[in-house]
């Protein structure tokens, strides 16, 4: 609409004016865009969780702690004073020894124990209060007059569940930043899938035209015919479950849109007279696909994508959900809300922290999409 | 100038866009009165600003644009009207007709339903009513048997035709103030005349002011009464049209004038060597009836023969859909044809499509459109040297690099701007791009298709004298396509005329515009130079 007349015509040469180039035009744009900007860096601090999260945390994903199953979220550390009582009551008749009196401080236990038998204490029987998760440092004093008697002394390992944790006492936060690290890996790498053969296809299609297109894009018609879920459950009957089969499945099948855009856009492409003037040049045409087809499917190519990112995890959500996805240990954000939907009632926030955290995700996703495609237009311009 | 008198007085108006590089000021403070009754057309380049003082009485302007100042029409301001009585005004007292009429109709409907639309909304009228006005305004712009046309959709009708559709649907409510912003620009010169002439009985008939925007002075010159000549945003000059063109008094309202293309070529001798021949050409686009397929058949070019020797440059002229840049593309082999041809004494008709790399080189095309023939994504030096990546691999960066700059130097740009990108280029310097393109590689014969028609008269002539002088310095031959017979007259040494695919008329230049044998000839040329004489019989 607005020509604003570049003319350097008169301009004396002072050396190589560096040109902007239409992406530099359209960042500058998307940088106006505030929704988008926002978006692009919740999408940069999530992915960072996801990378480096799980190993910062102080659990691991699949660590159970079978003393804190279905914990509320809060931010003061576990265990709780009146929890440790019953903890070490219950290791210690494990033990096998009897408990005679407790002493708790802030950050430490003293407890005088005496053992069933009348035998000495093994000194070995602070393992079973190691394995109690909650102490550290466990040492047994045996007193020497008595060395069916003696003292215990323990540092409090203190715990904390900022989001909670799951039915079987894994930390929901560390299981939610693996979900999310396997969500946006399967969104990735589908995505990439689908992105490297969708162009790749699309274009070839669309460039050579004729019965070559004709044949090519039959054969993308065949493929859509096939029912989705159904070609997953054939894949995991045949090949076991497995996560890397999900990326290939919902790749292969998230191209066929990819190849069909893509190749529309190319259609449109080659009529241009840049095309044209390429072939009269004598451009051989894979030159011509790779130089001049490819760089201008660019807009189109990455808004579908970051549209496609998301359609693509809710995919792999819905598959998990079904118990087609990943498997336990492992967690995705379906499988976290599916088991979330399980104890609404009694642990919303089991529902609640996975549902919030895929919700933010895939609106920063399309908040980021629909910035990127309203900044590529090229009739804004 | 007087209030009273004038239909649409235009007061100080300023029209701002903002843009990701800061504001661009289009408009900036422009005046202007229109009486009523009176022809005014609005000149300048593109750029200057003239599409956006129409934008915005229609208040139509792009949704960054901001117009301020005051647009009275009848002595109220509707500049800053409530969308709702705009609305009123807007279609039915100020209507509108713009450049492209292919884009402007909206293809779904039947051409009498969009006309009918308006008359309805605004008038109210009934079905019935609304159908037998539609049929009289039909008549009105004069359409060949309006009750089957009545029915046609836009596809079915040609550019012309349809630019009168467009018109009978701004008529539709006999409004007081038509602005036709380029009306003429996309049609051939033929129906251009026809178009103007047309508007200009209107005029006559129905008593409305029309202001006509415009780059073409040719046109100004023989339709308007009075003229606002515009650049950069600002009235230069503004006068009855014979002493604007007659005593122009500012610098630039003298450029425009001196714009129009001027010399001639002098003939090559017949001696000189052939360079390319065809005989016997055909270009069929479709195929022939198969089963359960129509004969899609469509002679595109036929029986075609033409000697272009060195040196020499043959103007093809034509209308749109003559088969002139088919005919260009085929000489190239860009696309198929039948018959032979020859170059340099080489039959090339029969040599496969990838044996004939080497021949690329040398046998260039230029393309008419500058902003869709060079690729956005590419600087300015990866499009010039792509060809000679492509034909000289042998060469080394550095070396390719210096080539490209050199060219880029002879077609008078500055290879600083080397590492920009085509968008950020005029009109003109693109086709400069585009021109080098071509020249890098040495050519000995150049398609010119088009090059000029998209460009500004200023532009053009500099363009033209930039093709005259590479030209000279390579003995370059070109064949020359245009339908601007004003540019062939100057640029081309032999004419041929083509109509439906075949030449029916070829000649040196001279002799075919004073001595046009065919009447299709007569008519084109008339179109071309005799404007004003065609318009006066009004």
């Amino acid at each position: 609409m607005t020509e604003t007349v570049l003319t350097h015509d008169n301009k004396p040469s002072e050396g190589v004016v560096k040109g902007r180039s239409l992406l530099d035009t359209a960042l500058l744009r998307l940088k106006r865009n505030r929704a988008a900007m926002v978006s692009l860096w919740v999408i940069i601090g999530m992915t960072l969780a996801a990378i480096i999260g799980p190993a910062v945390s102080t659990h691991s994903y699949d660590e159970v702690y079978n003393h804190f199953v279905g914990e509320k979220p809060s931010i003061g550390a576990y265990p709780k004073q009146e929890q440790i009582t019953p903890i070490t009551e219950r290791a210690l008749s494990r033990a096998r020894v009897d408990m005679e009196d407790i002493n708790i401080s802030k950050d430490n236990v003293k407890i005088s124990v005496v053992n069933r038998k009348q035998e000495p204490l093994d000194p070995r029987i602070t393992r079973y209060l190691m394995r109690a998760d909650i102490f550290q440092n466990v040492s047994l004093e045996i007193l020497k007059a008595d060395p069916q008697r003696g003292v215990i002394s323990a540092d409090i390992k203190p715990l904390r569940f900022l989001m909670g944790t799951d039915q079987n006492g894994r930390d929901l936060l560390t299981r939610i930043l693996v979900s999310l690290r396997i969500s946006l890996m399967v969104g990735a790498l589908a995505t990439g899938v689908a992105l490297i053969i969708g162009v790749t296809y699309g274009a070839v299609s669309g460039f050579v035209g004729g019965n070559i297109d004709n044949l090519m894009m039959r054969f993308v018609d065949l493929l859509y015919s096939l029912p989705f879920v159904f070609f997953v459950i054939l894949l995991v009957v045949f090949f076991g479950n497995n996560i890397f089969l999900i990326f290939i499945a919902v790749g292969c099948i998230q191209w066929l849109d990819m190849a069909r855009i893509v190749r529309g856009q190319t259609l449109q492409l080659k009529q241009q007279e840049f095309v044209q003037a390429s072939e009269a040049l004598g451009v051989n045409q894979g030159n011509i696909i790779k130089r001049h087809i490819i760089p201008n499917l660019a807009g189109t190519v990455v808004v579908y994508m970051t549209l496609l990112i998301p359609r693509v995890i809710l995919l792999e959500s819905f598959l998990s959900f079904l118990g087609l996805g990943v498997q336990e240990p492992l967690t995705s954000l379906g499988v976290l809300i599916a088991e979330g939907a399980r104890y609404m009632r009694n642990d919303p926030y089991l529902l609640i922290f996975p549902a919030l955290t895929m919700s933010i995700l895939l609106f920063a996703l399309n908040f980021l999409g629909d910035g990127l495609r309203d900044a590529l237009d090229p009739k804004d311009r | 100038m007087n209030t009273q008198t004038s239909v649409l007085n235009i007061q100080d108006l300023v029209v701002d866009f903002d843009t990701p590089d800061g504001v661009v000021h289009a408009v900036k403070g422009v005046s202007m009165a229109i009486a009523p009754g009176e022809i005014v057309a609005i000149v300048g380049e593109s750029g200057s600003g003239k599409s956006q003082i129409a934008m915005s009485v229609l208040g139509i302007l792009a949704s960054n644009g901001k117009a301020s100042g005051k647009i009275l029409f009848n002595d109220q301001d509707i500049l800053h009207l409530p969308r709702k009585e705009l609305n009123s005004i807007r279609g039915s007292k100020i209507s509108i007709i713009f450049q492209e009429p292919m884009t402007s109709l909206d293809p779904l409907y039947r051409v009498g339903e969009q006309i009918m639309e308006p008359l309805r909304a605004h008038k109210g009228l009934s079905r019935s009513e609304a159908k037998k006005r539609a049929l009289e305004l039909m008549r009105q712009v004069q359409i060949p048997d309006p009750e089957r046309r009545f029915k046609s959709f836009p596809n079915e009708m040609s550019g012309g035709q349809r630019q009168r559709i467009m018109i009978a649907l701004a008529l539709a409510n006999e409004p007081d103030i038509l602005i036709a912003d380029e009306p003429t620009t996309a049609l051939d010169v033929t129906t251009q005349a026809e178009i103007l002439k047309l508007l200009a009985e209107l005029n006559k008939q129905l008593g409305m002011s029309i202001v006509f925007i415009t780059h073409d002075l040719g046109i100004v010159e023989a339709f308007a009464e009075r003229v606002y000549v515009m650049q950069s945003g600002e009235v230069k000059e503004f006068g009855s049209t014979d002493a604007i063109f007659k005593t122009p008094k500012t610098q630039y309202t003298k450029t425009l004038l001196d714009a129009e293309p001027e010399g001639a070529k002098e003939p090559v001798k017949k001696t000189q060597d052939i360079v390319l021949e065809t005989e016997k050409m055909d270009v069929v686009y479709g195929h022939a009836p198969r089963f359960l397929q129509k004969d899609t058949r469509f002679h595109a070019v036929k029986d075609t023969s033409l000697r272009l020797h060195k040196g020499q440059t043959i103007g093809l002229v034509g209308e749109s859909g003559s088969g002139k840049s088919t005919l260009g593309r085929a000489l190239l082999r860009l696309t198929e044809s039948t018959g032979k041809i020859v170059y340099l004494g080489n039959n090339i008709d029969k040599v496969p499509l990838k044996s004939l790399k080497p021949l690329r080189e040398e046998l260039q095309m230029v393309f008419q459109d500058p902003y869709g023939s060079l690729s956005p994504r590419m600087t300015v030096l990866n499009i010039v040297e792509e060809g000679l990546q492509t034909h000289k691999p042998q060469l080394s960066k550095v070396e390719r690099q210096k080539l490209s700059l050199s060219t880029l130097e002879k077609v008078g740009l500055d290879p600083s701007v080397r590492n920009r990108f085509p968008h950020e280029f005029s009109g003109g310097q693109r086709q400069r791009i585009a021109i080098a393109r071509a020249m890098v590689l040495q050519p000995k014969v150049v398609v010119l298709d088009e090059p000029t028609s998209a460009l500004d008269r200023t532009v053009q002539k500099e363009v033209l004298e930039l093709l005259r002088s590479l030209q000279s310095e390579f003995s370059l031959s070109y064949i020359f396509i245009s339908h601007d017979l004003a540019v062939i007259k100057v640029m081309a040494d032999y004419v041929m005329v083509m109509k439906n695919g075949k030449i029916i008329e070829e000649g040196v230049t001279q002799e075919i515009f004073e001595r046009p044998r065919q009447n299709y000839t007569k008519s084109l040329i008339t179109s071309s130079f005799n404007l004003k004489e065609l318009l006066s019989e009004v």
